[in-house]
């Protein structure tokens, strides 16, 4: 039995030691907010934060985490305030097009922005390239980190 | 009308099924529904008389629209969203005629029914072809109008008025002396009416929602990771299935040793197919480590020896043959043999994946007298057949729920995985959901035709061509999909789309066609389609032309667009929009291209610089498109803003490559994308118009392979007439 603390609440997951923290937000939790596009974070669909850092679910073994580590997933990253604004610039900015990989596109821009709030071109860069976006949404995405970053 | 295909009792009340069903625009919340506990869609929302509608359905007026009591609109989208913003469109056209807000308007997949919800430009049902705007635009405002004018006539029966007294308004009906009824109060009398035929539809000035930039109607549940797509699905006892398929198309399963993936933990079943292995399990990590697990045998087939090299051999073989005449014009052989210069290039393109980033999945269960799929497709009807087919079932004892797509790009054209989905769960007593894993996406995707175009030209002695001959070879994509919509000379009009009626002015003109199938890989839709192969070769060698000729590019192709003003006018804002005429400083260059692709007019732009390393940096890109009148300007920005970073993407990097039979990529670090780093700014510009709607969500991605070529060859002296750029040792610095 592993305790994971995932959106402040905590879980008792029964899942094998080598299992990725992926398969078991979606298949066991069924928190299906974290997608699944590669499995060798290649792509970044699966970004969640791990103590507020972006983490690849999909390479991330759950025996890795430690207790007490918070997991922060898409679902719940809105409870927060600079959560809640990217969000809400996502909408603003009309970024969204099939809509796969903009949980880890939020995840990963709000990482981004919580250590750099004046994030400007060269951060969104490095930041925001572990993403891949297949509908190449990556105009509004800047678009949408910046009206958001303090730069 | 179909029956109720499931011999289990209808377990939930119809109410309960149609919140179930109802709650996600665009998209059904399934971890409530049961399966076979509902009636089929067919049942549930087709053809429903309001004497057999139950009081608490929404009344049906006609194939697309209901309307409940509560005034809720329903529109049954024949086209599935997968992010080109349609459903939001079609919405907007509902709203438009039927007066009520776009928010009053909740959107509904079709269910699979060709009489219905075929496609009048791609004569069936489909998502693709950039045809959703186009066949629907009439059709949808016409349906939206008569139940207007339906409720109107409702309201003023029962006040015993004439309808021309009344009108409707904001979901109201508004009658003399102020009076109203709401729609949900009409809805029944109103359905009992006869259609009325030859609506009038409201002229542009009179818009109030088409044309106004709105918010999509799917994007809050994308945002806040509630969106649920096929992979998301959840229903009661499922359990999770991964695949491995003979790597070598042909091949078949010999033997397989199952028992080291069987002790693995969580894994429930391995099951055989003639040419693929699955694993389910409890979760995809079981199924995963078990598929690692097994030992497989495969007999390889006749395609085991097939490389990429042998492949291209063939394709240029193939030259030598006749083909089919796409279009002729003049007597080529003299005007070229008179002409002052002759000019000749050949062009090359290669295979690629569609790599959606949610792979191929489908939910599927199977009973010995139904099947009912949860599934994102283009293609309901095929996909009903197809799993139909391997549940060794007839199509009506088949449900199709359809799904938010995550990425279609043509790949959910095809039902190859929704048929293995189907066939998997014919062997187990429970729901699976059939996980592609990435490395078998890229590998058994079916792929973009490998083309190769040669031309010949004849220039007179001002430059201008006199003489035009090209041919093409390459898979035809319709001789495998739709045999039958192919003549017996095998002219593919998708292959030659855009070369068989160029834009410009080509007194004397031949074009051919020799289809030539590559062996171990199979060839399919990929967004932009035709007009991606046609303006590619076409923008490129009249780019050529206008070189040899000593002629600004922009200039050469005005002359030559004398009868398309409308190709004019975009080609002229580009032009402007990019400074075409400022001078660049050595090492920089521009490189234009414009087209008629899907009945829209475009013209892009590309500048850059090239560094000594070979580093490609786009410092502009622009794009024009007049694609008509516009539903909603923000998706058309949105769609020639990521459709042409799309071709862009594969433009600069994409190669499908087979080796021993199998294909060589595998995920995301040998098949790589356009990432953030490398993307540039696009800048789109809309010309006003009201001129009937073009297709715009493959537009953009046609246009920007030939742009950039002709850029870099602006910038470097450098003509690349091979896909993708990186071949020549170019990147994204
Ligand atoms: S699924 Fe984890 S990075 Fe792609
Ligand atoms: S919005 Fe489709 S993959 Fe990003």
């Amino acid at each position: 039995m592993l305790t994971l603390n995932i959106n402040g609440a905590d879980h008792q997951v029964d899942v094998p030691d080598d299992m990725p923290l992926l398969w078991v937000l979606r298949d066991v939790l069924g928190m299906t907010g974290t997608k699944y596009g590669c499995g060798i974070a290649q792509c970044g669909a699966c970004t969640v934060h791990l103590d507020g850092t972006a983490v690849r679910a999909c390479v991330l073994p759950v025996s890795n985490i430690a207790q007490g580590q918070k997991i922060v997933t898409i679902e719940a990253v809105g409870k927060s305030d600079l959560g809640k604004k990217v969000q809400d610039a996502w909408l603003e900015h009309e970024v969204v097009q099939c809509g796969y990989c903009q949980s880890g596109q939020i995840m990963s821009a709000v990482a981004l922005l919580t250590q750099h709030p004046d994030a400007g071109d060269a951060e969104i860069d490095a930041g925001m390239s572990g993403n891949v976006c297949r509908c190449c949404t990556y105009t509004r995405i800047r678009g949408a980190i910046k009206s958001v970053s303090q730069a | 009308m179909t029956k109720n295909v499931s011999a289990h009792a209808v377990s939930l009340s119809r109410r309960k099924l149609l919140q179930a069903s109802g709650i996600a625009a665009g998209g059904l919340l399934l971890a409530t529904a049961l399966p076979f506990s509902r009636r089929s869609y067919a049942e549930q929302y087709v053809n429903k008389g309001p004497e057999d509608a139950p009081l608490d359905t929404p009344t049906a007026l006609g194939a697309f629209l209901r309307i409940g009591h509560d005034g809720q609109v329903t529109l049954i989208s024949p086209k599935i969203e997968m992010g080109q913003g349609v459903q939001t469109g079609f919405a907007m056209m509902v709203a438009e005629e039927l007066n009520v807000t776009l928010d009053q308007v909740r959107v509904q997949e079709a269910p699979p029914d060709e009489k219905l919800y075929g496609d009048k430009l791609l004569g069936f049902q489909a998502t693709g072809g950039s045809s959703s705007t186009r066949s629907n635009w009439q059709p949808l405002r016409e349906a939206a109008a008569a139940a207007r004018l339906m409720l109107i006539q409702a309201a003023a029966n029962q006040w015993g008025v004439s309808p021309e007294e009344c009108r409707a308004e904001n979901g109201k009906v508004i009658g003399p002396g102020n009076r109203e009824l709401v729609y949900g109060a009409l809805v029944d009398a109103a359905a009992k009416l006869p259609v009325p035929e030859n609506v009038p539809l409201k002229k542009p000035e009179d818009y109030k929602v088409i044309g106004q930039p709105l918010r999509r109607l799917d994007t809050p549940g994308k945002v806040n990771g509630s969106a649920k797509f096929t992979i998301d699905l959840q229903l009661p006892g499922m359990k999770i299935a991964t695949v491995n398929a003979c790597p070598v198309v042909g091949g078949t399963l010999v033997s397989v040793d199952d028992s080291r993936a069987r002790a693995v933990p969580g894994v429930r079943d391995v099951v055989k197919l003639d040419n693929a292995v699955a694993v389910i399990g409890d979760h995809m990590w079981a199924a995963l480590k078990g598929l690692k697990a097994l030992e497989i045998q495969w007999d390889m087939g006749p395609n085991a020896g097939i490389d990429s090299a042998q492949i291209e051999r063939a394709l240029h073989a193939a030259f030598d043959r006749e083909g089919a005449i796409a279009a002729e014009a003049g007597d080529i052989n003299k005007a070229i043999a008179g002409a002052s210069s002759k000019i000749e290039a050949e062009y090359e393109m290669p295979f690629l994946a569609h790599a959606t980033l949610e792979p191929m999945t489908c939910v599927a269960q199977v009973r010995e007298d139904a099947c009912e799929l949860w599934v994102g497709t283009q293609v309901p009807v095929m996909a009903q057949q197809a799993a139909a087919k391997a549940a060794g079932l007839p199509p009506e004892k088949v449900i199709v729920n359809n799904q938010l797509i995550g990425g279609g790009f043509g790949r959910r054209l095809e039902a190859d995985f929704i048929a293995q989905a189907a066939a998997i769960a014919k062997h187990v007593d429970y729901p699976i959901k059939l996980v592609w894993t990435r490395e078998e996406d890229t590998a058994h995707d079916l792929y973009r035709p490998h083309y190769i175009d040669r031309f010949s030209a004849g220039l007179d002695a001002n430059g201008m061509p006199v003489g035009w001959s090209h041919t093409i070879v390459g898979a035809s994509v319709m001789a495998r999909f739709a045999p039958a919509a192919v003549p017996p000379n095998g002219l593919d009009a998708d292959a030659v789309e855009v070369s068989n009626k160029p834009i410009y002015k080509l007194p004397n003109l031949k074009v051919r066609y020799v289809p030539e199938a590559p062996k171990a890989i199979l060839n399919s839709w990929w967004r932009g389609v035709g007009p991606l192969h046609g303006a590619y070769v076409m923008e490129s060698f009249i780019d050529e032309l206008a070189y040899a000729a000593k002629q600004d590019p922009v200039d050469y192709r005005m002359k030559l667009l004398g009868d398309h003003p409308r190709a004019q006018a975009v080609l002229k804002l580009a032009a402007e929009k990019a400074n075409w005429s400022q001078k660049l400083p050595t090492g920089h260059g521009r490189g234009v291209a414009v087209q008629e692709v899907f009945g829209s007019y475009l013209a892009t732009v590309v500048e850059m610089q090239v560094d000594a390393q070979n580093g490609i940096h786009i410092t502009r890109l622009i794009c024009v498109a007049d694609c008509g009148e516009v539903t909603n300007p923000t998706s058309v920005h949105s769609q020639l803003e990521g459709g042409t970073m799309f071709g862009l993407s594969a433009a600069l990097y994409n190669e499908i490559t087979i080796k021993d039979g199998h294909v060589e990529q595998s995920n995301f670090h040998d098949y790589r994308q356009l990432r953030m780093s490398d993307a540039p700014p696009v800048e789109t510009h809309i010309i006003p118009s009201h001129e009937v709607p073009g297709g715009i969500g493959e537009a953009g991605t046609a246009m920007i392979a030939p742009a950039l070529v002709n850029a870099l060859y602006a910038a470097t002296g450098k003509r690349i007439r091979r896909l993708p750029v990186a071949r020549a040792g170019y990147h994204v610095a």
